[in-house]
């Protein structure tokens, strides 16, 4: 059997209230909100973070290869995915590569996936969604990052599917319909009923080959996704669903916006997380041709919490901040360009240095001293306690809370979206980081707060983006789990309830 | 295994220091003719008299030409010293060395630092690659830490800790406004101190160093030629130095309300003096109040105020110019400002003045008298610095 392993959204803890946009420009900007990632988050950054819970929600799968997709990628020539590979600390074995800059990227990602013979494949996805002041995809778009990990079952490994694939197919054919040159922030568009036509016969012809090759009759459906850039190139085949009784899920279009190459990963995720066991699911997937995938649920998709990676995407929607001023989100996309604090810019990252310090930099990987226990962030060769030297094992901290024991608000330090916020973290069961706070008002921070990493684009000089971790409060059910944690809290809530 | 000193071994017969300022007139190599044109002078030496040099700069130059170009000398040693901020205390630090051991019968140490040319407020530290996961707080900002955990430690308001400082800071403004080498020469009251906004934690910009140019120097010989030069030359009590490990970012022990490098620096400069009550035997001391938690906790780490107690003290005015044990009677960094390689020679400069009676009668303490002042200069930040500790006197014995 092989299918859906775990699936995880990402969606970043800002909120742009369309209202706003309308109250600054005039002309309505329409009803509900849009996701805005960070001033320090982009397309790999909300990838991983998807990733991370992805794979946490999946001890014992170790993906043989990691695609990554997105519409906004920090670099061209340069692979993107590889990043995304040393911040989720993969194998050297293990393959990762951009599948494409396209918005049909995680569509071929996840259906080479399916159709792979890899034990495990993780399909990492992120999209940061700018346009000019006032463009649609300013207005409709929305940030976010998503991973499915998808693979075998199998007894031996203890690998188990949310989701069975049941079957799919495609459609393609060239037609012009939305463009952007690379580097553009503007997205040209034909007539808009051109692409919604096409877009609609496409989706039709891969509907129907898709349910021959999954076996399916229409009735046989629960839940549906319909994702695409064109919301009413898929009216017909709503309609005709909602006639069946199938019910099509919330795109997300008034919460989040249209999160560009996440999105179909958002939305298959957000659809195993709404389903139950035995129920049987489609996702179409509209993007330069059409895709659609069938998968029906497993047992082991827990009935209690509905979702195999702890945090789900609902969770997420309320979650958030609502309160974004239009003007700051300009800013962080540069769209509106405003005048740096008047100090040095960083100096770009020395790559050997980096490359170097790989687990740290990347994986958030300290050092552990075998006597004293002493734990090193960063790692070092000697002890601070002890003194004794190359004497030390590997400490991932990555998924450890830690505990603000100080903290201060610096005005004056460089940063993308001052004033900094820099906290002194005491990690759970030792260990302590100075580390600059992201995701929260400098008003909110308190001595004692419970805050957890997460990665992050620090900043960029020479075109060279420079990654690290930072640290952010954990929120209502916000924490990232522990890789293998989803399991074994299942497993705590299971004997608590015996 | 400690340290075995060199008290009364070596003196300062000399010593030269300009205003600190926003030099925009002035080149670092003016900066240095200047400074060591003034102490040669002092001194009553010629330049080729001075048989070797250090010369202290954080990032004004490189190497030992940065300072024999300017002067032209003559096939002289010249060694370029840096130790963060407590570069000047390291160039003097090695001069006294050198003539304790007997390599050289005179001997020179020179700071100076060039920091108005960068374009930017503030020091800015030249960039070494790395990997690029180095923490991007301001001095400021990582100094800030301390109040609030100090305050929290003794279990003060902080708003009654945030007049605490603002005082520290009052004080060091009226001693600079006494002082004409000082960069800011207006006295600031505590109300109008604790009016500005805060720009890192509770700390406002007149809670900062101020950031000027400027130049100081030294000549050194050893004690027993001292009086052929000056009938008050300056003895060499104590030189201690302590280079921290930086356990203090790492280790969940460390509170932020003391900095280990100092309190050991003391300890052993005092072991060195054969101090052992420094707040009645010292006469004086100028320390490296960068920000104005980092006096605050001097006070304690040096042996000063008991733990807990020195924010007591500061109120009760112990520390102030007339006090019982005056503090940066030149105004500190706070307000004679801090050319980062010239700092610590600057804390002597004022020491000297003070020992001989030779400081403006409306500063000159009327402590003098004790015979011993302390400076003490610091590099890097809480939980990961350097710190100097000399002790100076104007007697044998």
């Amino acid at each position: 059997m092989r299918g859906i392993i775990s699936a995880a959204g990402y969606l970043p803890h800002w909120r742009l209230q369309r209202d706003a946009i309308t109250q600054v420009l005039g002309s309505s900007a329409g009803k509900g909100q849009r996701s805005v990632a960070s001033y320090d988050e982009d397309s790999l950054t909300m990838a991983v973070d998807a990733g991370r819970r992805a794979l946490g929600a999946a001890a014992s799968a170790n993906p043989a290869a990691l695609w990554f997709c997105t519409t906004s990628p920090t670099y061209a020539e340069k692979t993107n995915a590889t990043i995304a590979h040393a911040a989720l600390r993969l194998g050297s074995e293990v393959i990762a590569a951009d599948a494409g800059s396209g918005l049909r990227g995680p569509a071929a990602a996840l259906r080479s996936a399916l159709h792979s013979t890899d034990p495990a494949v993780l399909v990492l996805t992120g999209d940061v969604r700018t346009g000019p002041a006032g463009s649609v995809d300013e207005k409709d778009g929305g940030d976010a990052g998503a991973a499915v990990l998808v693979g075998a079952a199998s007894a031996d490994s203890g690998v188990a599917v949310i989701a069975e694939y049941m079957g799919g197919a495609s459609a393609t054919r060239e037609f012009l319909d939305r463009w952007r040159s690379p580097g553009e922030a503007r997205t040209r568009s034909w007539e808009d009923r051109f692409g919604e036509q096409r877009y609609g016969d496409l989706a039709a012809q891969a509907w129907e080959a898709g349910l021959k090759d999954a076996g399916l009759q229409l009735d046989q459906l629960d839940k549906v996704a319909l994702v695409g850039p064109r919301p009413r190139a898929s009216a017909a085949l709503a309609k005709k669903l909602g006639a069946a009784g199938v019910e099509v899920i919330d795109s997300l279009a008034s919460s989040v916006g249209f999160t560009g190459a996440a999105h179909p990963l958002l939305m298959l995720t957000s659809l195993i997380e709404q389903s139950q066991p035995g129920q049987v699911i489609a996702l179409l997937a509209m993007a330069d041709g059409a895709d659609v995938f069938f998968f029906r649920v497993t047992d082991q998709i827990s009935g209690e919490s509905g979702t195999a990676a702890g945090v789900t995407v609902a969770d997420q929607l309320d979650d958030a901040d609502n309160t974004l001023l239009y003007s700051k989100y300009l800013a962080w996309r540069g769209v509106l360009p405003v005048q740096p604090p008047n100090r040095p810019e960083p100096a770009r990252m020395s790559a050997a240095a980096a490359e170097r310090r790989l687990d740290w930099k990347y994986g958030f990987v300290g050092s552990k001293d075998h006597e004293s226990g002493a734990l090193h962030l960063p790692p070092a060769r000697v002890s601070f306690e002890g003194g004794n030297i190359d004497d030390m094992e590997p400490a991932p901290m990555a998924d450890v809370a830690a505990t603000v024991a100080t903290f201060t608000v610096d005005s004056l330090a460089y940063s993308p979206s001052p004033p900094v916020v820099f906290a002194v973290c005491d990690f759970a069961g030792g260990g302590r980081l100075p580390v600059e706070l992201t995701d929260v008002r400098p008003a909110d921070v308190t001595i004692g707060m419970t805050v957890e990493m997460t990665f992050r684009r620090l900043n960029t000089a020479d075109e060279i983006a420079n990654y690290f971790w930072k640290a952010r409060p954990v929120r209502g059910q916000g924490t990232a789990p522990v890789r293998g944690q989803g399991r074994a809290r299942e497993q705590l809530e299971k004997t608590e309830q015996d | 295994m400690a340290s075995h000193g060199i008290k009364d071994q070596v003196a300062i017969i000399g010593m030269g220091c300009t205003q600190f300022k926003e030099h925009w007139d002035r080149s670092t190599d003016d900066l240095l003719i200047d400074a060591v044109t003034d102490t040669l002078a002092s001194a009553g030496v010629e330049k080729d008299q001075v048989d070797a040099w250090w010369l202290g700069t954080a990032q004004s130059g490189m190497s030992g030409v940065t300072l024999a170009a300017p002067l032209k000398l003559q096939n002289k040693p010249v060694t370029r010293v840096e130790n963060y901020c407590a570069t000047g205390s390291e160039a003097l630090r090695q001069a006294c060395y050198a003539v304790a051991s007997g390599a050289y019968d005179i001997a020179a140490a020179v700071g100076v630092e060039k920091v108005k040319d960068s374009g930017y407020q503030g020091l800015n530290a030249f960039p070494i690659p790395t990997d690029g996961t180095q923490r991007t707080l301001t001095a400021a900002g990582m100094f800030s830490l301390v109040a609030p955990a100090y305050a929290d430690k003794y279990g003060i308001d902080p708003n009654e800790l945030r007049r605490t400082l603002a005082r520290i800071a009052s004080k060091n403004h009226s001693n600079g406004a006494k002082n004409e080498r000082a960069q800011f020469r207006r006295e600031m009251s505590v109300d109008s101190i604790c009016a500005m906004p805060a720009v890192a934690g509770m700390l406002s910009v007149f809670d900062c160093a101020g950031v000027a140019d400027g130049a100081a120097a030294a000549i050194v010989v050893r004690a027993a030629d001292a009086y052929k030069y000056t009938d008050k030359p300056i003895f060499v009590k104590a030189l201690a130095m302590v280079a921290g490990n930086g356990s203090g970012l790492a280790d969940p022990e460390f509170d932020y309300t003391h900095f280990d490098e100092c309190e050991a620096a003391g300890k052993d400069a005092y072991a060195q003096a054969g101090i052992t009550n420094p707040r009645t035997e010292l006469a004086m001391a100028e320390v490296h109040d960068c920000f104005t938690p980092t006096e605050l906790v001097l006070m304690e780490d040096l042996g000063f105020s008991a733990r807990g107690e020195a924010w007591k003290d500061v109120e009760a005015g112990a520390f102030d110019l007339h006090g019982d044990l005056p503090i940066n009677t030149d105004g500190g960094l706070k307000s004679f400002g801090h050319p980062v390689g010239a700092s610590g020679l600057r804390m002597l400069f004022e020491c000297w003045l003070q020992l001989r009676h030779e400081a403006p009668e409306e500063r000159q303490i009327d402590t003098a008298d004790r015979g011993l002042a302390l400076t003490h200069n610091l590099g890097g930040y809480p939980g990961d610095m350097v710190s100097f500790v000399g002790i100076w006197g104007n007697r044998l014995g």
